[in-house]
């Protein structure tokens, strides 16, 4: 069976080939069959009205957290798999740090069984850099590439060891994986649970000043350019880190970024009007304005390739505690779109770079499928209605979890219809 | 309620007349504590749990007294574990301390916030007695009290506070209630116990003590605590007190004949005041300590449902 899907009257917006206009996009096969002004449609085809709507590539996520296997109580494989959807995404690249890590290929093949099982986005696991991500030793990254990882990370913890950081990035180039690294020096962020500034003064709360993230940056990237490794910068917050990563591109390292709606929209201010809510504590945590302001610049002028969720669901036993106790982290997937195209929408950089940095920015990034139109390219597809209005309700959503600082906000920008592979994920038939 | 308040939590939240308010019955609170019976009605049959969990003698007596010496039954409850260790958490806690029915929870907690979400959590007044670095705000009070007796009022008065600002909620809640009752705050420190965005709290930065006492009518000397040497915030007791320590010497030459010397105790004699200057004509240390059982019981009066405050426990439930 192969059913022909037209999707028409929206205005396409695929910057992996420099369209942006209203055109008829039509899946057949899993692939993209077409793209094009005036189409003509077959009678069986199945159609959808895309008129008002914005019809993109499905967004790429480089950078989530599934839970599965471990901690199923906050989410699943199949949870949140269907979250992304629900949030336009169609491909989520999933965070080794689960219980076990994914050090080895029985948690990759775990993940990816859930994932086929699922049907819902697409789903490529990361592996550990180190095993157990002791920062000790190096995880085998043949068999996890070979398994079906596409990067290497020991999120949730830096690379402490710059030696065995080295070894990473060299011993990667035989694989051709990139290494993401969540950059803070833990020496640097001690016992600090928010962004040190006149907000955690105010609040009595243990700082990490942003050159926690500095100045791990800046070793990787020299580290990155003795050994030639491809390196890429997770959820980047400060303005030091955005300057240097910038510098280092002009110098013509081989350098991706990364930066969450959180760090664009949100500044360590909110952790105070929220009344210390720990649905604002993340890590890297909430910077100053000037941080945010440095990031949207970055995403703007093309630093930071990528807008990644680093969605982390936890359950309220992690969350209903004192500030200092709750655990980092909040949920994203479903609230990302609207979130990017509200600062977009203040100016901070146009509409079709946000779709850029979700789609082909991220593709690049990581070397996966998707992420354009092109012809014979998967056929994933978000269609968004750029104008709706909603209120956020995380218990209503498709996460397990509702560690969200924008529940009950309302936001205006929403997924309608996801397709993978030709197939609708999410949306009215 | 102390004005819109049914807690007090943080002095950053009061203006200027909710200060006043349990500043000025403060003064009929300490003229009840020397009667020679030290008792009125005015609380009785109401309950007030005193929630430790940090070790503190000198403050959790204060409320002791405060609720007894009004009547009311106090209770008090210490845990020197964190709700995690625990392994119940603090809204677990306190949602089971609510079903005795108290009409007060003064709530000591390692973690800035903490008594905030148990305010958000429960539906009786929720005193804070110390929250992390974040406020202290009996203490605050207690500090305004004194030196407003002492110099006669703090309009104009310039109060300079010495020592680990960084990890001060002493300090904070000075730094947000004297200058609203016409004080002016400065602030003196090593350069790694000044916080971050210090500049910008309203009170002008000191490294030197000698220019930071300089006119000043108060001067308060915070704890150096033990455990923030080698932290490495400063390199030893002896360096601090020769540069950030106050001495006979140093106070002859250096600070004004009318300057009165505080301390939130307990003190490191030795360290940031040598012993005859803590027990000296300057010092207000123990009237400090009186004068907290006197501001404890305005509080307590306040939000424990006294005149201005009828019924004030059982509304707002979550």
């Amino acid at each position: 069976m192969s059913e022909t899907i037209f999707i028409e009257g929206g205005r396409v917006i695929d910057p992996a080939n420099g369209v942006d206009g209203v055109r008829t996009v039509v899946l057949r096969d899993g692939v993209v069959a077409e793209v094009g002004e005036r189409v003509e449609r077959p009678g069986d085809a199945r159609v959808f009205d895309a008129r008002g709507k914005w019809v993109t590539p499905g967004f790429i996520d480089l950078h989530c957290h599934l839970r599965e296997p471990g901690q199923e109580y906050k989410e699943t494989v199949a949870t949140g798999a269907r979250a992304a959807a629900a949030g336009g995404f169609t491909s989520v690249v999933a965070m080794p740090n689960t219980k076990p890590v994914n050090d080895n290929t029985s948690v990759t093949e775990l993940m990816l069984a859930r994932a086929a099982a699922a049907g819902a986005a697409r789903v490529y696991p990361a592996g550990c850099i180190s095993k157990g991500q002791n920062g000790e030793e190096l995880a085998e990254f043949g068999e996890l590439k070979t398994a079906g990882c596409v990067a290497l990370t020991d999120d949730g913890k830096p690379v402490m060891s710059a030696a065995l950081m080295r070894r990473a990035l060299e011993y990667a180039r035989a694989f051709k994986l990139p290494l993401a690294v969540h950059e803070e020096d833990l020496a640097l962020v001690g016992k600090g649970v928010m962004h040190e500034g006149l907000t955690s003064t105010r609040l009595g709360l243990k700082g990490i000043p942003g050159a926690a993230e500095d100045v791990m940056v800046l070793r990787d990237l020299a580290l990155a350019e003795l050994t030639g490794g491809r390196l890429h910068i997770q959820h980047v917050s400060t303005r030091g880190a955005v300057r240097a990563i910038r510098d280092a591109r002009k110098r013509g390292l081989q350098v991706t970024a990364e930066v969450t709606p959180h760090h664009l929209a949100l500044v360590d201010e909110d952790v105070a009007g929220a009344g210390y809510d720990t649905d604002f504590k993340m890590n890297p945590p909430l910077r100053s304005a000037d941080d945010v302001k440095a990031c949207r610049e970055g995403l703007a002028d093309g630093t930071l390739d990528a807008v990644a969720t680093d969605h982390a669901p936890h359950s309220a036993v992690e969350k209903d505690l004192e500030f200092d106790v709750a655990a980092n982290g909040i949920i994203g997937l479903e609230t990302a779109f609207a979130v990017c195209l509200g600062v977009a929408r203040t100016g901070a950089f146009t509409e079709n770079r946000l779709i850029e940095a979700l789609t082909i920015g991220p593709a690049r990034a990581f070397g996966l499928p998707g992420g354009t139109l092109a012809k014979g390219a998967p056929a994933d597809v978000a269609v968004l209605d750029p104008a709706l209005e909603w209120s956020y309700d995380p218990a209503a959503g498709f996460s397990k979890s509702r560690n969200s600082p924008w529940k009950s906000k309302r936001l205006v920008g929403r997924c309608t219809h996801a397709f993978v592979g030709a197939k609708l994920v999410h949306g009215e038939k | 309620m102390i004005g819109r308040h049914k807690h007090c939590i943080a002095l950053a939240d009061y203006s200027r007349e909710e200060l006043l308010q349990v500043l000025d019955l403060a003064v009929s609170m300490k003229e009840v504590l020397r009667r020679p019976i030290k008792k009125v009605p005015s609380l009785r049959g109401k309950s007030i749990i005193n929630l430790f969990f940090e070790a503190s003698t000198r403050t959790r007596s204060s409320f002791e007294i405060a609720a007894k010496v009004l009547s009311a039954d106090a209770l008090n409850w210490t845990s020197s574990n964190s709700s995690v260790t625990k392994g119940e958490t603090l809204v677990d806690t306190v949602r089971n301390l609510e079903a005795m029915r108290p009409d007060v929870i003064v709530i000591r907690h390692q973690s800035g916030g903490a008594p905030k979400l148990v305010a958000e959590s429960v539906g009786c007044a929720v005193v804070s007695a110390g929250d992390g670095a974040h406020e202290h705000p009996s203490q605050g009070l207690l500090d305004a009290f004194t030196i407003r007796e002492k110099l006669g009022s703090l309009e104009g008065k310039v109060v300079t506070i010495v020592g680990d600002i960084s990890h001060s909620r002493v300090a904070r809640s000075n730094v947000h209630c004297l200058p609203k009752l016409g004080a002016k705050v400065r602030f003196c420190a090593p350069p790694t116990m000044m916080p971050a965005g210090a500049a910008e709290l309203g009170a002008p930065l000191f490294y030197d003590l000698r220019e930071a006492v300089d006119g000043a009518d108060a001067v308060m000397m915070l704890r150096i605590q033990h455990e923030r040497i080698g932290d490495p915030l400063i390199p030893n007791t002896r360096e601090y007190s020769r540069y950030w320590g106050l001495n006979a010497k140093k106070a002859a030459e250096w600070l004004k004949p009318s300057c009165v010397i505080l301390h939130p105790g307990p003190i490191n004699r030795g360290v940031e005041l040598s012993p005859d200057v803590a027990d000296g004509g300057r010092s207000v240390i123990l009237d400090q300590v009186q004068n907290g059982v006197a501001v404890r019981m305005a509080i307590l009066y306040l939000l424990a449902g006294g005149a201005a405050g009828e019924g004030v426990g059982a509304e707002g439930r979550a």
